[in-house]
This record gives structure tokens, C-alpha cells and sequence, in this order.
């Protein structure tokens, strides 16, 4: 048995046996033995990758034993490459370069302002804006400025500069193709991972003429006496050109203009002239009418006998009864 | 000025965090598409492979006229519905008179063609032909077992690619804990000649065998085909060595965690000193809403202000 065992390959981690000396007859006689062959083998073979997996440590689990199965042995290819890694702001360059270390701040600060502790960053931070009521003036001071406004504008630029720095760094990640998996830059679509460049669309042949045709036609004279370019061909012309006829008659030839509408008129005369008399249409308009005129003649006898019936059933029986 | 598209909400972040590249990788997804002409026969193939596969597979029903995968520029839109579905696995099926009922297998790294195999199909038998007990029915996404049999499984090269890209489709991810139970199918692939593999797809059925090793038996659940070796193409060396990276085996030594039979894990976990003393205590906690601590302050002070209204004592109440 484990002489049996030694001849396959297993590979726990896949679940796969191979039978590399099994051989299959050159022609089996027919396809119910060939599978029942196959299948008696893979039998032997699910066997023996059994006798491996249930004699593995495993451990009870609420929902049946569990057992660890180790790595897979054959090797295949990955899905996709590697995560690469984020290359270094230049902020954290420039800091590494002069050995700078992130130090641990506070939280909290205490503002002299308002004489309180307060947090360093966020909404209602120390040195707020709101806080500050009063700015000493300085002997640098420019005469006529708001130190208040100055303050204001130099924060915005502050905040500007920081997400144009952003913006670089980011951009620096996605040429390393190491750009943050959540985040897009929309001015060159990058993908969502792999590496896929994008060229711009080269316009072909085809497209070239045809707006170089749109060019040399708008023009007054829809290029006619423009100098033509060497290598240059004539726009094609889409659509119908409209052929007109000569309309004085020749010597020796009918009058082609004439004829032309002689026969759409004659086509359309002779449209109705078939169906001039329909003798179909003759014959049963003929015979509603004089069953009309017979039903107006028995319903002034009805009424000249007096009685009240019923409209539809008058007639039939008043026919029945005069046939009798 | 450059701008930057970033996921909305955090659902979305997540989804596209999950499709990264990553360092251990998710199972591989499937797409299953076909050409514009495509038998009654492939189209129960690719249907019976998609029911094998549901857990973790995208099928496409309509026609795709430009998805040629071993023609230049054929390969371009299957590309793009690669990167669209995140699938790195794909199945095409075609039907034309020289290559009747014809199957592509596909594998995709980073998006691109990777390898490709073709195969034509023949004596199929779908899946709902099979009776059996459908107590054994294998369940959707349990992890199949593999069983391959024949000499040229070792020694022709197009087998020994197919077996590696049937290994491949089917294996679903790769797992550190298997459940016993789940043990439920077996894919046997058995090669009887150089140019032509038998697949069938078996439930498997554990008897007693007086032992801790059950008694195997297999019934066949379909479905089962021969797959006649056509065209194929191995990948390119230089993608091949890139894409069989793995991580090294030698992981970083965590430190300061220990195992124990009893206890189980156990961790030391070294304190720094907390400095207490020096810390701010102040009662505005960012944890704690700014509107009722602001309300708390302003009854505290609306009590200082006018103190006329005492909480109630015991010898009130008496009185």
C-alpha cells in the first residue's frame, strides 16, 4: 500500500493526485468501459489522497473537523503583480535626508488667549481666528492693511500649497503604479490596478480626409478656384446629383423632359381607372338596398297590426308566420 | 491642475481595496463569454461550467464579435472585461467549420493575456442527464479534489498545460483550513492519448470502512466531456518569472507571542510610562457631544446665577 502511495504525486495543498504510470489501453472497446475505467481509478487515487487528509491532526469544529493543510506544492501564477511599494513624500525624503524624527505632540494646548486648554488642530483649536481680538501693530506693518484679512489670505495660501504638494506626491506614487487603491488621478484615467497606459487616439486615414475635404469646401466657392495641394484628391460627394433634361426638342430626338412627366402623369390617371365600375361593390350595395326597402315595408305592417314586440324577434317570426 | 477621483463612500472603498493588488490574493474570478457563433452544445458546456463555478464567476450571454484571444488585437476588449469584472481566468467559447465547438481556456496576469489553451469538445453530457442522489450533490464553492491519470499528463507539453490551467479553474482559492465535510467532488481528468482528455466531475460518497479513513466511492454528477488538445500558447518567459513570485516562506518572527496548550496564545505586552501625572484632564472630551456638554455647563451656571431652586432634601420632604 504505502509502495502504491510513493508512485503518485499528491499535492496536499490542492487537493491533487496524479497518476503518472497508469495507461490507458489505445482503443477501449466503448465508452461505457472507458469511463467506468476511469472512474474505478480515480477511485484508487481519491483514496490514497484520503488516507492522507483524514490521517492529518485535526480538530473538532462546531460545524465538523477542522484540519490545517499545508501549502500548496504546485506553483501557479499570481492574479496580479505585487503591491509595489509607496515611494516616500518629499516631505519624508527631505526629512530623512536630515535625520528630522516625528515627535509626539500633544494634544492638548494650553491657549494663552483665552486662558484655557484647548486642541492643537480642529475646530476650536488654540489660536483660532474667532479668538483673536486684537493684532499689535508692528513697525513693519504696511499702513492700510487689514492684519485680520492677512491672516485670513495667508492660512488660505497655507492650505492651497499643501494640497498642491498632495497632488505631486500622489502623482509621483502613480508613475511607481503605487498610487493608494481608493484613489484615482481623473486628469490621466489610471486604471484601477495593472499596468495599462492609455495613448491618445491617432486619427486614421479615413478621418483625416474626410476634415481636410470639410476644410477645402468652406469657402465661398466651396473650394473651387482654391489651390489644390500636391497629392490633394477632390471630396467625395456624398448623396444624389440631380440630372436635369433637356427641354427644347432637338432635331431627331423627343423631347426627354416632356416624356418624363407624360408618364408619372399618365401613371397616376391610370391609378383609378381600373376600378371604375367594381361589380362586387355594385352587386352587394344593390342587395342591401332592396333588403332595406323590404324591412321598411314590414315594419309599417307591424306597427298597422297593433301590437308591441320586440324589434329582432319581429321580424323572424313575422316571416315565419307568411311563410305558413 | 491635476485631480483626484476618490471612492465616495466607504462601501466603495472597500470594493476597490479588495481588488488591489495584494500580497496573498483572493480566489481568482471566471468569465465565461462566447463568439458570435456558438453551438447549442458549447453553450451547455460553458452554462454547466458556470454552474460548477457560481460562486465565484461572471457570465457573459451575448455576443462578442472582437474577442479573438490567439489573434492580435482579438485580445484588446477581453482585456478590458478582465479589468471590468476583475476576472483573471476566462472561458470563450466559439463554434466555426474549422474549429467546431471550440473552448478557450484563458489566464490573465495584471490583465493581460497570460496563457491561452484551446480545446475542442466532444461526447458531451450536461449535467442535468446525470441521476443520482441529490442528498451527494457537491455544494456550490466547497473545495473539489483533483485526480489525474495518464503517463502523458507528464510527458506531452500541451497536458502538462492543460492540467496546470485545469488545476488552475477549478481549484478555487487557496485555504489554510479545510473542513472534512466539505469534502464533497472530484474532478477526474484522466489523459487517453497525447491529443485527447476525458473530464468528468464526480460527487464523492464517504462509506464506513471500520477504520478512520472512510471508503471512498465516486458517482458521477456530470458533466462529462472529451476535450481534444487544438491551438495553445505557453506565456511569455519574462511574465512567467514575474508571475510565479511568491512570498517567502520565511515569515518576520512576531515577537513577544507565545502559544500555550492551556492558555493557548499568549502575549507580553510592554507598557511605556503613562505619565499621569502630567496629562490634561479637561472635561470638553471630544468623544462626548459638544451640545450636551454645552447644556451641562449652562445649567451649571444658570444654577450659580440664581440658587433659589434647591434639589429637594429628605428633611423638606417631612417637613
Amino acid at each position: 500500500m504505502a509502495q502504491e502511495e510513493n508512485q503518485y504525486h499528491i499535492d496536499m495543498g490542492n487537493l491533487m493526485v496524479f497518476d503518472p504510470n497508469y495507461h490507458f489501453e489505445s482503443a477501449p472497446s466503448s465508452r461505457e468501459e472507458l469511463t467506468q475505467e476511469c472512474l474505478n481509478k480515480g477511485t484508487e487515487l481519491v483514496q490514497a489522497i484520503a488516507n492522507e487528509l483524514f490521517s492529518l491532526p485535526s480538530h473538532e469544529d462546531r460545524d465538523g473537523p477542522l484540519i490545517k493543510l499545508p501549502d500548496p506544492s504546485t506553483a501557479l501564477p499570481r492574479e496580479k503583480h505585487f503591491p509595489r511599494p509607496k515611494p516616500l513624500t518629499k516631505w519624508e525624503e527631505f526629512a530623512k535626508k536630515k535625520g528630522i524624527q516625528n515627535k509626539k505632540k500633544d494634544k492638548r494646548v494650553f491657549d494663552e488667549q483665552t486662558q484655557n486648554w484647548k486642541r492643537r488642530h480642529g475646530y476650536d483649536r488654540v489660536e483660532d481666528d474667532n479668538d483673536i481680538p486684537i493684532i499689535e501693530a508692528k513697525m513693519t506693518d504696511e499702513p492700510g492693511e487689514d492684519p485680520f484679512q492677512k491672516r485670513k489670505v495667508e492660512k488660505k495660501t497655507r492650505v492651497e500649497k499643501q494640497e498642491k504638494n498632495r497632488l505631486h506626491n500622489l502623482k509621483n506614487a502613480s508613475k511607481v503604479d503605487a498610487l493608494p487603491s481608493h484613489v484615482q488621478l481623473a486628469a490621466t484615467s489610471l486604471p484601477i490596478s495593472g499596468r495599462q497606459k492609455v495613448a491618445p487616439k491617432k486619427a486614421n486615414k479615413h478621418e483625416l480626409e474626410s476634415v481636410a475635404g470639410l476644410a477645402a469646401t468652406a469657402t465661398a466657392s466651396i473650394g473651387k478656384f482654391d489651390q489644390k495641394l500636391p497629392g490633394e484628391k477632390p471630396v467625395k460627394h456624398h448623396g444624389k446629383f440631380r440630372k436635369f433634361l433637356p427641354v427644347v426638342q432637338g432635331k431627331g430626338m423627343v423631347n426627354e423632359e416632356r416624356e418624363q412627366t407624360d408618364k408619372i402623369l399618365n401613371k397616376f390617371m391610370s391609378r383609378g381607372s381600373d376600378d371604375i365600375l367594381d361589380v362586387n361593390k355594385a352587386v352587394s350595395m344593390f342587395k342591401v338596398k332592396g333588403e332595406n326597402n323590404r324591412r321598411k315595408e314590414r315594419m309599417t305592417e307591424s306597427s298597422k297590426s297593433g301590437k308591441l314586440k320586440p324589434k329582432g324577434k319581429s321580424l323572424k317570426k313575422s316571416s315565419k308566420k307568411s311563410s305558413h | 491642475m491635476l485631480k483626484t477621483r476618490v471612492a465616495k463612500n466607504h462601501r466603495a472603498k472597500r470594493a476597490l481595496e479588495n481588488r488591489a493588488p495584494k500580497l496573498v490574493e483572493n480566489g481568482k474570478k471566471t468569465l465565461i463569454l462566447e463568439g458570435t457563433k456558438c453551438s447549442a452544445v458549447l453553450r451547455e458546456v460553458l452554462t454547466d461550467i458556470y454552474q460548477l463555478k457560481k460562486d465565484n464567476c461572471v457570465r457573459f450571454t451575448r455576443k462578442n464579435d472582437n474577442v479573438r484571444p490567439f489573434e492580435g488585437g482579438g485580445e484588446t476588449s477581453l482585456e478590458f472585461f478582465s479589468l471590468k469584472t476583475d476576472c483573471s481566468l476566462f472561458l470563450y467559447g466559439s463554434h466555426s467549420k474549422k474549429r467546431p465547438n471550440n473552448l478557450i481556456f484563458g489566464r490573465m496576469y495584471d490583465h493581460h493575456i497570460y496563457d491561452l489553451f484551446e480545446v475542442g469538445v466532444e461526447n458531451f453530457k450536461r449535467m442535468s442527464l446525470f441521476s443520482y442522489d441529490r442528498k451527494i450533490a457537491p455544494k456550490i464553492g466547497s473545495k473539489p479534489l483533483f485526480a489525474f491519470i495518464g503517463e502523458w499528463f507528464e510527458s506531452v507539453e500541451e497536458l502538462i498545460h492543460l492540467k496546470e490551467i485545469l488545476l488552475d479553474l477549478f481549484r478555487g482559492q487557496v485555504i489554510e483550513n479545510l473542513n472534512l465535510v466539505g469534502v464533497d467532488h472530484v474532478y477526474v481528468v484522466s489523459a487517453i492519448s497525447p491529443k485527447k482528455v476525458l473530464f468528468m466531475h464526480c460527487a464523492l460518497r464517504l462509506k464506513r470502512s471500520g477504520t478512520s479513513v472512510p471508503r471512498m466511492e465516486l458517482v458521477e454528477v456530470g458533466p462529462s466531456m472529451d476535450l481534444v488538445v487544438r491551438r495553445h500558447r505557453l506565456p511569455n518567459p519574462s511574465i512567467k518569472k514575474e508571475a510565479m513570485k511568491t512570498v517567502s516562506k520565511h515569515a518576520k518572527k512576531i515577537k513577544n507571542v507565545s502559544h500555550d496548550v492551556i492558555d493557548g496564545k499568549i502575549g507580553k505586552i510592554y507598557m511605556p510610562d503613562q505619565k499621569v501625572g502630567s496629562m490634561v484632564l479637561t472635561s470638553d472630551v471630544k468623544g462626548l457631544k459638544r451640545e450636551r456638554r454645552e447644556a451641562k455647563a449652562n445649567k451649571k451656571n444658570a444654577f450659580k446665577e440664581n440658587p433659589t431652586k434647591k434639589p429637594k432634601t429628605d428633611d423638606e420632604i417631612k417637613a
